[in-house]
């Protein structure tokens, strides 16, 4: 099932209005679509909304469509923003644009690509895909900065994110290698860690700069 | 400056049972290489023992240590390099331990390696291995490997590597014979050389196939460090090649750009998967990872919870009871109070006075000022003792693996005032001598680290010399060591934000490497706290005798009257008597002369509490003595030292100044 744009746009005011401001329905005039669009015929005769006197609410299978177009729309953010870049009104009218792509398979890719996001970049949630909850279940909590990890995590070095060049080679030669595994042993005043035998002291700066995959949450 | 070291010992094996003993210009050259504490430098003391020379690389402000060893009667010179984590420099060390590599042509290079981090490690051994270079493996440390149970097969390592490779515990000087042996026995081979993988390989190959010319590092070495942007073997190429590097050029800037993602990564990746093939079956690990005391003691040191209070006990035991009560306090009355002052003043006075009939040259040696009766008194009596037993106390912590954990514990704190924790080192040194701290400060990452910290050297870090006398000065008056303490802390602190702030720059990211805390050896200790003091007296003494010069012609020209009247306003600004300035012209040509000089007219009776507060603060931070304020031109530059010298005499007046209004408002003194 394809809806058209509008009909996703519609979807998502509503999601907003009913499952996270709490109100009983999404009233016509505050959808932010003109009430003579086809996208309401659309929707109704796919038995997705209903409408009564200007007041819409969803039906069981609207609701998790709306779920669903919600969660297009803010990986689109996540994705135009903090992987391409585009911030500001430019930034917003590229996800418009680009979550209705985001369908059959291809969100769960951009998802996992970026981690499984909880929310979109204006701090909103983003509700969890069959990604996600694969995810949580199979205990890979994916890649994080050395930054999250406890003391006394253990996790595996993912990759080092440095714009710094040199400092990377000189972490690379020093044995911090992607792959070997990382036993953080104290996180203040600074980050101690382990690879192999021998410890590492760093800042907090740096720290936020080697990503690490999570092998298993300890306590 | 070079600084020669001299140790008298006999030396092994002799001339006269070497077959054909070689003159040192024909001995072969043994060059150690390493990362940072891995024991290069214990193998390089093992293994000279005589005549050993340390001196800057030529244009560069890193320290190369040269000797000579004799074994089985044939003479080798050893070098010791700088540490060095892969044969790609990062660092300014790291740039004159390859250029030694290259420039040197050795016929031997040790590879010294921590056994208990052999597979990191060994990524370096393969390079040196690729470069063509005869390289011997030295695996260190395999008395705590043993310790965490880990076991090495090292035949089996030698074997696959192809190169001699050796066991050895150095702090135990324990398979040093082995080393000792193989040197003597090496003989040049071609070492089978690692493979990459095929891609890998065949980039290497494109690129080495357009060399015309030869090179101290193999040309697939070379072909590497291209690939990964190195400029020096650049330039190198370029001269030898000519015109030919316009092709290489083109090639390798084909390559970078098709594997600009990850090549640095990709070929470490490389490197260690050849490391792992290499140690399967040669490197057991135990499943279970013994904790052993130093790693505890380690875990206590780090946590502020802990640390905090173990950096106190460390500072009450180490500075305040060994190197302030014992030091200053014990051996100096032996030393000055009843050695100098009781027999040989006395004996060395009668002596000059009769065999010398001018008045004033006798007091040019023996008068108030007198060369020896306060030069070498000095020198000797009071500054001997205390820089002994402190430069005890840190070479001690230095070889326990402390300092990098004070350094991480501070980090937070330095970053406020400009620095990292990495510049904590020569911050405590300061408190030993400023002007060997204000040379360590090289050591630190950017130019604005540098200025910080030289600034806050010369400054508010008062040394051990002076440490002493003041104590002594401010014990007289209840609370104005307290007064004293917190002024210098505030202005440490003040002035460390400040600069921080106005001096343009970035902080650098602090990292560090942990060594494990171990036992420090006393042989080593012992060498390293000698040739501090004898760097020293080398720097200080001649210091010693022209300040004394300089006072005793001052004295009979009547000069200093003329300049205690030049002074007197100023002094009369922050409520001194005018006697005090000649304290402070002293203080110029050393902090500690001043303050002694504080402490005559103390004890003459004219200063009460106050006064002596506020000219204990201002002495403190007056301008550094004479050395120091050399040291600082020698490796800042003119304009630095003038600007520092300046706004420390500024700021020292200022807060003289600001200090004796408070007290005098405030009736605290």
């Amino acid at each position: 099932m394809k809806l058209s744009e509008k009909a996703e746009e519609i979807l998502e005011a509503m999601w907003t209005a009913i499952e996270e401001n709490g109100e009983g329905f999404a009233a016509m005039e505050r959808i932010g679509v003109a009430a003579d669009d086809p996208a309401f015929d659309e929707l109704t005769k796919l038995a997705l909304i209903e409408i009564k006197e200007g007041r819409i609410t969803f039906r069981p299978e609207g609701r998790q469509e709306g779920r669903m177009t919600i969660r297009r729309h803010r990986l689109a953010e996540r994705l135009i923003m903090d992987v391409l870049n585009i911030r500001g009104e430019s930034g917003d009218n590229k996800a418009c644009q680009f979550e209705h792509l985001l369908n059959e398979g291809v969100d769960a890719k951009v998802c996992t690509m970026l981690n499984h996001p909880d929310t979109c970049p204006h701090g909103k949630a983003i509700p969890a895909g069959d990604c996600c909850l694969e995810a949580k279940r199979s205990g890979d909590l994916g890649v994080v900065p050395l930054t999250e990890l406890k003391s006394g995590e253990e996790g595996k070095i993912a990759y080092i994110q440095t714009e710094d060049n040199k400092k990377m080679q000189k972490l690379v030669a020093m044995g911090v290698l992607p792959g070997n595994p990382i036993h953080l042993m104290q996180s203040y005043p600074s980050y101690i860690f382990r690879v192999g035998y021998s410890e590492f002291a760093i800042d907090a700066q740096m720290a936020r700069e080697i990503f690490i995959t999570r092998l298993q949450e300890k306590g | 400056m070079a600084l020669f070291r001299k140790r008298k010992r006999q030396r092994r094996g002799s001339s006269c049972h070497a077959p054909l003993a070689e003159g040192s210009c024909g001995a072969r050259k043994v060059v150690l290489v390493g990362n940072p504490n891995v024991g290069k430098s214990v193998l390089f003391n093992a293994l000279t023992g005589a005549y050993v020379t340390v001196s800057n690389y030529p244009g560069t402000s890193v320290e190369v240590a040269r000797g000579t060893a004799v074994i089985a009667g044939e003479r080798f010179e050893i070098i010791d390099t700088p540490g060095m984590y892969s044969l790609l420099p990062i660092t300014e060390e790291e740039s004159v331990a390859r250029r030694i590599l290259l420039e040197d042509s050795p016929d031997m290079v040790i590879h010294v390696i921590d056994a208990r981090n052999l597979e990191r490690m060994l990524a370096m051994t393969i390079q040196l291995v690729e470069a063509g270079l005869p390289v011997i493996l030295v695996v260190n440390i395999m008395d705590e490997a043993e310790r965490l149970g880990i076991s090495i097969d090292i035949p089996l390592l030698s074997t696959r590597l192809g190169i001699p490779a050796v066991g050895t515990a150095m702090a135990k000087k324990r398979g040093l014979s082995e080393v000792r042996g193989i040197i003597s026995n090496y003989q040049r081979s071609v070492h089978p050389v690692p493979e990459y993988s095929r891609r890998l390989e065949n980039d290497i190959a494109e690129v080495a196939g357009l060399f015309r010319s030869r090179f101290t590092l193999s040309p697939k070495a070379v072909a590497l460090l291209l690939l990964q942007r190195d400029q020096e073997i650049a330039d190198l190429v370029m001269t030898k090649e000519g015109e030919g590097f316009a092709a290489v050029e083109a090639k390798i800037r084909e390559k970078i750009y098709a594997r600009r993602e990850s090549f640095h990564l990709d070929l470490s990746l490389e490197r260690r998967k050849i490391s792992e093939k290499l140690l399967d079956g040669v490197f057991c690990v135990p499943d279970k990872r013994k904790t052993t005391f130093g790693e505890k003691l380690s875990r206590w040191a780090v946590r502020p919870l802990t640390g905090v209070p173990l950096l106190l006990i460390v500072l009450y035991y180490g500075l305040y009871q060994f190197v302030g009560v014992f030091g200053a306090g014990t051996l100096v009355d032996f030393l000055e109070g009843t050695l100098f002052e009781e027999y040989f003043n006395p004996w060395i006075s009668g002596i000059v006075k009769e065999t010398v009939p001018w008045p004033v040259i006798q007091e040019l040696f023996v008068g108030e000022y007198g060369i020896i009766t306060l030069g070498l008194r000095y020198a000797i009596g009071i500054i001997l003792p205390i820089v002994a037993t402190f430069f005890l106390f840190f070479s001690l912590l230095e070889d326990s693996g402390y300092f990098p954990r004070l350094a991480l514990l501070v980090d937070r704190l330095f970053k406020k005032i400009g620095l990292t924790g990495r510049a904590v080192i020569p911050m405590v040194l300061g408190f030993g001598c400023d002007t060997m701290a204000t040379m360590v400060t090289r050591t630190l990452e950017t130019v604005r680290e540098r200025i910080i910290a030289t600034l806050l050297l010369s400054l508010a870090i008062p040394c051990s010399a002076q440490l002493g006398v003041i104590m002594a000065l401010l014990s007289q008056a209840p609370g104005a060591l307290l007064v004293w303490f917190i002024c210098l802390l505030l202005i440490f602190l003040f002035v460390g934000v400040l600069a921080a702030r106005i001096i343009p720059g970035e902080t650098p990211m602090f990292y560090m490497e942990l060594p494990p805390m171990r036992l420090p050896q006393l042989s080593n200790i012992l060498t390293k706290t000698y040739s501090r003091m004898q760097w020293y007296f080398m720097e200080i003494l001649p210091l010693f005798i022209l300040a004394s010069l300089l006072l005793w012609i001052g004295k009979i020209t009547h000069l200093f009257e003329k300049m205690s009247d030049g002074a007197a306003p100023v002094m009369a600004a922050i409520g001194l008597p005018r006697e005090a300035a000649v304290a402070f012209i002293f203080g110029f040509f050393r902090r500690d002369y001043g303050a002694a000089g504080l402490y005559d007219l103390q004890t003459k009776g004219l200063l009460n509490p106050r006064q002596i507060t506020v000219a204990a603060v201002t002495l403190t931070l007056f301008i550094p003595c004479i050395a120091q304020f050399l040291i600082i031109k020698k490796e800042r530059g003119a304009a630095v030292a003038v600007a520092i010298g300046l706004f420390v005499s500024v700021f020292a007046f200022g807060s003289g100044y600001l200090l004796n209004k408070i007290l005098l408002t405030t009736g605290i003194l």
